[in-house]
């Protein structure tokens, strides 16, 4: 019997991908270890190998074909002694992948048994980060046309246009040139500038932080990218006693223009040590900016921001987001303000605050409610540090009611934080007590249900909500 | 666990220096003249009155928190940073207020961050550890034990960035030698053949730990054989020495064969800082090294036996540095604490 050979997931967050290049052709005989396709998938192009030996009998998915679903039939292999002819009665290749979609369903093999989709609460969260809830964003003027980027394009366009206007700017960090970023964030950039201003280093965060503090220090305006921001804990000495601290120690002469940047939170089955939201860590510490933006407007306008600042700024990106697409306006220089947070969402009967993915899950939660009476305002805070007291209160004073989510612990978080506000400066205002969607107080877990357990998720927004509003 | 200074063979151990890599030369003794030799003097001796001051306050309580006092290893500064050009920067830890003083920063600028006050070089918001001036290319005052050094790997990185054509000079002690971060910024400095000498201020003691409790190759300028960045062990009792350290390693870094380590073998007099006991060695012992080898009486010497200066020439130095050193204390005691309003000011540069 022909065997199925289907669409790969090469990387945790990977739905689909691009067939790029077929590296065999029917009737050409393949035995383990071969290379039979180039699968290009969100973060890189990978190579796909054969584990079974046989004769390609036919090539269903045609190189090229883009949006490839995970599990679609992309060829059909024959067995020693089959007729590689007789594997399938199909028709020639289809660049249509979605039309395979329903057979890979179907089609069961022991040996590749269809990809679970397995219901995750990262999935959960990535589902939700694409929620298409129309948003204005007061600052952009009207009649401005508007392009649709990922998040990931979005940010490489704001170092490629800051490093194009000043000089000083270059990027470091592992894998950011030859590879051409872990997560694909600083592609194409090595080609643009050259190795002088896009630095592959070694594997020692603590070291290349202090070397682009110093860089920092010595006049330059480095922009620091860690693979991860749970990697950063080894370097985080610099960040807060070199990076944040001199200026006022220097009684201002000594500044530090740097940007720290990378994914932060959790993304998908990664476990505990790759996992953790360091917003709260960061936002505590004064002389420091952090940032942490939901959409990729807010990405390319704040991360601008962020390189042009004077400042040391912690820039918190999103691994989960950084594939989404988002409308951005088509503008020479878009720039949005830092310490500015965003009504995405304008209610009247509770506000939600929240920040980075939670946005995404907030703004789902709140359509839900808005089917159920309930008219959510939800807040993005967008900029942890200086915290954006006044819209957040504004929004309480309107709405009496609010609801923090946070993608991250509870102890000691933004959510906290914002809890305190609002028993500090609007205590009169609150006709309920504020309460917290956090993750669970819990190092996040691999299991695939207990990692949906321990995460924030629309439903549990959705309770809490009702819960403030003192309905079911 | 302690354990006894490691062995050593007698058959001579594998050289470094007999690899086929280029190595710089052995440094020679700078040749001074008179006047340098004088200029040496007064140096070492500005900083050992200063120091002197600074410890004198720190007793009467005008000086609060750590303070480090670098009371017997003058000569090390002296030697290095008289060999420095104006384009080149200097870092070190929280030992600091030396090789402030060589930078140019006025005494009485440095005096009054020690007390807290307004006219201090960081308004009174940094103290003896966290100094800075970047109009004097001096990048502080670091009191995070080895963060200098990747730091100074960074300026490093910009000195050749932008091509100015300058170095940089990282301090850093004997301790902080054991430091990861050290190996990682020596690592790349070699690697992107940064314009950086690493400088070991090897005073024997790691607050209370001597070298050979802590340092499993305690031939500290060996460090960097793994890096291929080649070291030299300098006496850095001996300003002469120093300074012709400088000289070699400037000229190998200048021309662009990369990083170099000196390790400077010093010794400081006093306790690690202010609220040392210094329980860990004998006072024979630190009798003994300032009898012997004592930086400024040396240079003392060597001025009086070679060029025939006098004990009243020694005098007059004396008596108008002390001058120098009582005015800047007079002005740290006198001037104007902070501003209240100051506590909210350079926490950010901009307004946002």
């Amino acid at each position: 019997m022909a065997i199925d050979i289907k669409m790969p997931a090469l990387s945790p967050t990977m739905e689909e991908g691009t067939l790029a290049k077929w590296l065999v052709k029917e009737g050409d005989t393949v035995k383990s270890g071969d290379i039979m396709a180039e699968i290009e998938t969100d973060k890189a192009t990978m190579e796909f190998e054969a584990v079974d030996e046989g004769t390609v009998a036919k090539i269903l998915v045609a190189e090229g074909t883009d949006g490839v679903k995970v599990g679609t039939v992309i060829m059909q292999l024959a067995g020693e002694g089959e007729d590689a002819g007789a594997a399938t009665k199909d028709d020639s290749p289809k660049a249509d992948a979605a039309a395979d979609e329903k057979k890979a369903d179907t089609v069961e093999d022991s040996a590749h048994p269809a990809q679970e989709k397995v219901d995750t609460g990262a999935r959960q969260l990535f589902e939700a980060a694409s929620h298409k809830a129309e948003v204005t964003d007061p600052a952009i003027p009207a009649g401005t046309e508007m392009v649709k980027v990922t998040v990931r394009e979005a940010l490489r366009d704001a170092m490629a246009e800051e490093m194009r206007a000043d000089e000083r700017v270059f990027v470091m960090g592992e894998e950011v040139a030859q590879y051409q970023g872990a997560y694909k964030v600083t592609q194409g950039l090595l080609d643009e500038f050259g190795d002088k201003r896009v630095i592959d280093t070694p594997i020692t965060e603590y070291g290349f932080a202090g070397v682009g503090t110093g860089a920092a220090m010595g006049g330059l305006k480095p922009i620091v990218e860690f693979m991860t921001f749970n990697f950063a804990m080894q370097a985080i000495d610099h960040i807060i006693n070199s990076a944040a601290k001199t200026n006022y120690m220097s009684g201002g002469q000594m500044r530090c223009p740097i940007v720290f940047r990378g994914p932060n939170g959790a993304a998908s089955r990664v476990g505990a040590q790759h996992s953790q939201n360091y917003g709260p860590w960061y936002a505590s510490v004064p002389g420091l900016i952090v940032i942490a933006p939901y959409d990729a407007a807010d990405a390319k306008g704040l991360l601008k921001a962020a390189i042009r600042s004077q400042d040391p700024v912690v820039f918190l990106e999103n691994e989960l987001l950084y594939g989404r697409s988002f409308e951005i306006p088509k503008l020479d220089d878009w720039v949005l303000p830092i310490g500015k947070a965003r009504i995405m969402r304008e209610g009247k009967d509770v506000t939600i605050v929240s920040y980075s993915i939670g946005v995404g899950l907030a703004l789902e939660a709140a359509e839900t409610l808005a089917g159920e009476g309930i008219e959510a305002e939800v807040v993005d805070l967008r900029t942890l540090r200086p915290l954006d007291k006044q819209t957040v209160l504004k929004s309480l004073a309107k709405t009496n009611r609010l609801v923090v989510v946070e993608e991250g612990w509870p102890t000691c978080s933004i959510a906290s934080e914002i809890a305190a506000i609002a028993m500090e400066e609007g205590f009169d205002d609150l006709d309920a007590p504020v309460l917290r969607v956090t993750n669970e107080d819990v190092p996040l877990p691999y299991a695939a249900n207990l990692e949906k357990l321990a995460l924030i998720s629309t439903d549990k927004i959705v309770k809490t909500v009702k819960k403030v509003c003192y309905r079911g | 666990m302690a354990k006894a200074p490691a062995a050593r063979s007698e058959a001579p151990a594998a050289d470094p220096q007999k690899t086929n890599r280029e190595r710089p030369a052995e440094p020679r003794p700078y040749e001074a003249s008179k006047d340098e030799l004088l200029k040496f003097y007064e140096d070492m001796l500005l900083i050992r009155r200063f120091e002197e001051k600074a410890g004198q306050l720190y007793g009467l309580g005008l000086i609060g928190g750590f303070c480090h006092l670098y009371i017997g290893q003058e000569a090390v500064a002296v030697g290095l940073q008289s060999a420095l050009t104006e384009k080149d920067s200097v870092i070190t830890g929280y030992r600091d207020h030396g090789h402030m003083l060589l930078c140019g920063i006025p005494p009485k600028d440095v005096m009054a961050e020690l007390t807290g006050r307004q006219a201090g070089i960081s308004k009174g918001k940094g103290g003896s550890m966290h100094m800075f001036s970047v109009e004097h290319k001096f990048y502080g005052g670091h009191g995070i034990v080895g963060a200098q050094v990747s730091l100074g790997a960074g300026l490093a990185f910009s000195h050749k960035y932008n091509n100015d054509g300058g170095v940089c000079l990282a301090y850093f002690g004997d301790g902080a030698a054991n430091q990861g971060q050290v190996y990682e910024s020596f690592n790349m400095a070699e690697l992107w053949k940064l314009p950086i000498i690493f400088v070991i201020e090897n005073n024997q003691y790691a607050m209370g730990t001597s070298v050979n409790r802590a340092s499993a190759e305690d031939q500290l300028y060996r460090r960097g054989e793994s890096f291929r960045i080649p070291g030299i062990q300098v006496d850095g009792m001996d300003v002469l020495a120093s300074r012709g350290a400088a000289e070699e390693a400037l000229a190998w870094v200048r021309a662009g064969k990369g990083p170099i380590i000196l390790e400077m073998k010093t010794y400081r007099y006093r306790g690690h800082s202010m609220s040392d006991p210094a329980k860990y060695r004998s006072r024979d012992e630190v009798q003994a090294v300032r009898d012997k080898s004592d930086p400024i009486e040396h240079v003392k010497k060597l001025l009086t036996e070679g060029h025939g200066v006098k004990e009243e020439d020694f005098k007059a130095v004396e008596q108008r540095i002390r001058k120098q050193v009582a005015e800047s204390a007079d002005f740290a005691e006198s001037t104007p604490e902070p501003d209240p309003a100051e506590l909210y000011t350079d926490v950010l540069v901009e307004k946002y």
